[in-house]
């Protein structure tokens, strides 16, 4: 049963799928924005009405700038094409500013810079080798890539609902992975400096980087069974990446470092005082750790083991940004959480993507990694998920019913406010574990990827 | 990949893009006294909860029928009563019904979803690939997604139940079709534009099976279950005339004249030169506006009724809703919603003229939408379609005499013209003409104010333009109708 369309359009199916998703986004134009919209408004305002050497310091509002010098000057070109929108928006003192203008602008904007994300995607489906596939188009790894990248709704939802430029950054990612895997190492590295220096956050992937060019690029041979050839180290190449990466940093906190404003900026950057966890809580481990630790100080009361009068009251649970005590369970410093992240990756430096996002300390439940699990997904040949897997997913479903519908309809609702969210986070930071724990046991156990032939 | 996970997500599809609509801003929003169709239905809900049944459709001291009184026919009202208590469980404080919108819009709405669908799997001539494309783009079709889910209606429900009346009568399941059609004209009366083709229709079928055994005995079941679903329907309105006479003159308000506001239709564009409204006392009117009605549908009417086929019968449901709505009495421009219905029918036979009609007939609504506010919805939803079905048809391929179903009338006319070759040509060219124009027409109506002296000039000339290409497809899908059979007969006797 072909798909409809096949016949017609032939290779046109990709242009379909990013028009299809592009007015898709323009549908959700006036649907519910989130405090990161009036954010970025904040941050144009900043960036276009005062100068360089008060970026970091402004304060009007609570939103302060907290991305990397890039960032700021990507919102400062936005901010050109804003004016001609709604001149108001660009007044910093305009707190929660939301004219229909200013939302269509924002909005566009979005969709406009996803462009970048597009054509990431069309490399990416580039390097893919399709021909193994059937003649279906459905069963096409490209088909399913794009559709997984294109369509993926997680990114459609914080991007074009709650607001946030992922697309774009993702598109950088994308692009730079996409070099390397077109051997293009030093194309590859550019990007990824400049990404880092556009969202930090990105710090993540960043020891995977790392391993991977130093291993691929830096040590020019191989043996023949494929391990390392260690007298082929070349230290040039090796400088030149740090060059690329030197430069790329010079070209970002020079002007601050000139200004004396580096400590400044990198206090706005890493936040340490915010705490284990945001205040919705990311499904990572310690959310599962927190969880724990609720359960245990509840059953703890209940037996009387521990003594009510030291425990602090709504801990982790009220939506507060703060840092707090766990009760039971050791609490966690930020050097604990990157000793974990440390190990955790450590078996795995010979891998290509690394997940290091389950232990990393304050985390944005934002950040999103379709790629690892889009590729993994296009190189299965067997059925996607077995039973429990698909029983798991299946149990979303419930799950949502229940937060959304039946829960405000009961008398939990007053008493225990945060029981949604905590049921949601703690059921997908299940999945996400179990999903990081399969990805590296099929990247230890998968035979080494075997050298393309020479063209 | 299996066909129904394709189904599926084409229902997910259409899902979505209902869904991302209905967030926009709907009929009446914030404009007092009167506000729109929206408080219309919230107010309908009002009074069939508050009010006996007897007190619906009469003017008393609690209900001002003024203000958006009662107009549709009983199954309305019941369904406005059943709204009324799913609001009442959620929250009785009227006002409180904008956040239940979206939920109550798409428990309704999933009825004409699943209609689509089992069509589109009933189609037995053509292939897998084309029914999912076929269904792709009927639910993408922007005019009823912008009326019901961004205007506010309920248009669904009605057109659900007639698609459900057109799948049983095709498939030989008359009485369950009949019935399901009977329930369509309860629920709005406009539905009566597509009652002459299935009364012709069902008629030519007992004809054929001989009026003096199966045939008859047929039109006995028939007239019964038709009968039958009236009275269930309008049962608490049965107990006084005076009950009967009120929901009629509710139903059928006369008294309104020709045309109200501004619509595509014929009375509307002629007043431009000529204000026939003034001119002409009330009954003549009347009388005018049944006569051209009439007379537009005869042809196929009787056709069908001698030669009865589920593809006769698609064509005719098409040409008999566009006369109506071109000369019939009250017409408002949302009716095109009842001719868009059976065009979408026919969009896998004649991709080309079908995609084209439907884009005049979201065209046609433009100053509506443009008063909700729907502009980017409008707009994306109408790309969305003419992408898909660009691509499921491949529409601009498709447009030979043969494709057009024109080949018998071309060979008719070259008797008389022989040179008379390009009448495909023609036909692309006037497709590019008037695609041009609605985008003009658009883009002037957005960034352009009108003349002070002529406020409605962009409205007058949408309704102008969008009547024309009205005008010509009413030509077209007659021709086809009249000069098809023909074809099908002569092929039969070379065979």
């Amino acid at each position: 049963m072909a798909a409809p369309g096949v016949a017609a359009c032939g290779g046109n199916w990709f242009s379909a799928l990013a028009l299809g998703v592009t007015l898709l986004k323009c549908l959700l134009i006036p649907t519910y924005h989130s405090t990161d919209f009036e954010v970025h408004r904040n941050w144009l305002a900043i960036t276009h009405s005062l100068p360089i050497s008060q970026w970091y310091y402004e304060a009007t509002s609570e939103w302060t700038l907290d991305y990397p010098p890039f960032f700021a000057w990507f919102e400062y070109a936005l901010s050109h094409v804003a004016k001609y929108f709604d001149q108001e928006m660009l007044n910093i003192h305009n707190l929660n500013y939301s004219s229909s203008r200013t939302l269509l602008f924002q909005r566009f904007s979005v969709i406009f810079t996803d462009a970048l994300f597009v054509y990431a995607v069309h490399e990416c489906c580039k390097c893919i080798d399709g021909k193994k596939a059937g003649k279906e188009l459905t069963e096409k790894p490209k088909f399913i890539l794009s559709v997984l990248l294109l369509w993926n709704f997680g990114l459609l939802i914080v991007d074009h609902i709650h607001f946030q430029y992922n697309g774009f950054l993702f598109g950088l990612m994308l692009l730079s992975i996409a070099r390397l895997f077109q051997k293009r190492h030093m194309e590859g590295a550019l990007l990824f400096a400049v990404l880092l220096h556009f969202k930090h956050i990105y710090l993540y992937v960043a020891p995977a980087y790392g391993i991977y060019l130093l291993r691929s690029y830096c040590f020019t041979a191989n043996k023949p069974d494929g391990s390392i050839r260690w007298n082929s180290f070349s230290f040039i190449r090796l400088i030149s990446l740090g060059l690329i990466v030197f430069l790329v940093s010079a070209l970002s906190l020079g002007p601050f470092l000139a200004l004396n404003q580096l400590p400044q900026v990198l206090s706005r950057l890493f936040p340490f005082k915010r705490g284990l966890c945001h205040a919705y809580w990311a499904p990572n481990f310690w959310a599962l750790y927190n969880a724990l630790d609720k359960v245990l100080s509840v059953i703890g009361l209940e037996l009387k083991l521990l003594d009510p009068n030291k425990i602090p009251k709504a801990s982790m649970t009220s939506g507060l940004v703060q840092q707090f005590q766990h009760t039971v369970l050791p609490s966690v410093t930020p050097l604990a959480t990157l000793i974990c992240t440390l190990m955790a990756i450590l078996p795995s430096v010979c891998g290509k993507s690394r997940r290091c996002f389950n232990f990393s300390d304050s985390d944005h439940n934002r950040t999103l990694f379709p790629l690892p699990s889009a590729l993994h997904c296009t190189r299965k040949e067997k059925t996607l998920f077995n039973w429990m897997e698909t029983f798991y997913l299946l149990g979303l479903a419930p799950l949502e019913i229940f937060c959304e519908f039946v829960f405000p309809f009961t008398s939990w609702k007053l008493k225990y406010p945060f029981i949604p969210l905590l049921l949601t986070s703690v059921y997908c930071a299940v999945g996400i574990t179990y999903a990081w724990f399969r990805l590296y046991v099929s990247v230890l156990t998968d035979p080494p990827v075997s050298k393309t032939k020479k063209q | 990949m299996e066909k129904w996970h394709l189904m599926t997500i084409v229902v997910l599809i259409g899902l979505t893009v209902r869904w991302t609509v209905s967030l926009n801003s709907y009929s009446g929003a914030g404009k007092p006294p009167m506000f729109g169709d929206y408080e219309a239905q919230r107010h309908w809900q009002e009074i069939t909860f508050n009010l006996p049944v007897k007190q619906w459709y009469f003017n008393s001291s609690d209900n001002n029928l003024q203000y958006w009184g009662l107009d549709y026919p009983p199954l309305t009202a019941y369904h406005s009563l059943l709204c009324a208590y799913v609001a009442k469980f959620i929250n009785p404080d009227w006002i409180e019904l904008h956040s239940s919108r979206g939920y109550e819009s798409q428990a309704h709405k999933l009825f004409m979803r699943t209609t689509v669908v089992l069509y589109c799997c009933c189609l037995k001539e053509i292939s897998t690939k084309k029914k999912i494309a076929n269904a792709l783009c009927i639910l993408l079709y922007p005019g009823l997604i912008l009326i019901d889910y961004g205007h506010f209606q309920y248009n669904s429900v009605s057109l659900g139940f007639a698609l459900w009346g057109v799948l049983g009568v095709s498939c030989d399941w008359d009485l369950l079709g009949s019935l399901a059609f009977c329930l369509a004209i309860n629920y709005k009366q406009m539905e009566l534009y597509h009652s002459l083709p299935f009364f012709c229709f069902l008629l030519g079928k007992c004809f054929k099976k001989g009026l003096k055994g199966k045939g008859f005995v047929l039109l006995i079941k028939l007239a019964c279950t038709v009968v039958a679903s009236f009275i269930l329907c309008w049962l608490p309105f049965f107990t006084e005339r005076e009950q009967t006479l009120q929901v009629l003159r509710r139903l059928f308000p006369v008294d309104r004249g020709l045309f109200e506001d501004k619509v595509a239709n014929i009375w509307c564009s002629f007043s431009v030169f000529l204000k026939i409204k003034d001119i002409l006392p009330h009954h003549i009117q009347i009388i005018i506006s049944f006569c051209f009605t009439f007379l537009s549908l005869l042809p196929a009417c009787i056709k069908l009724t001698l030669q009865p086929s589920p593809k006769g019968f698609r064509f005719t449901l098409v040409s008999c809703a566009l006369s109506f709505f071109l000369f019939s009495f009250q017409v408002h421009e949302k009716s095109i919603l009842l001719v868009s219905l059976p065009v979408c029918l026919v969009l896998s036979e004649i991709p080309f003229m079908s995609t084209w009609f439907l884009l005049v007939s979201t065209f046609s609504m433009l100053p509506l939408l443009l008063k909700d506010e729907l502009l980017i919805p409008s707009v994306v939803t109408t790309m969305a379609f003419f992408i898909a079905c660009v691509i499921s048809f491949s529409i601009f391929e498709k447009t030979s005499e043969e494709e057009l179903h024109l080949k018998s009338f071309s060979i008719s006319l070259r008797k008389y013209l022989p040179c008379f070759t390009f009448l495909p040509r023609i036909i692309q060219y006037l497709f590019l003409i008037s695609v041009i124009t609605m985008v003009l027409l658009t883009l002037i109506t957005v960034t352009l104010e009108p003349p002070q002296k002529l406020p409605d000039l962009f409205s007058v000339l949408i309704c102008f333009v969008s009547c024309l290409n009205f005008l010509f497809f009413l030509v077209y899908f007659n021709i086809i109708i009249m000069w098809d059979f023909k074809n099908g007969r002569n092929q039969k006797k070379i065979n």
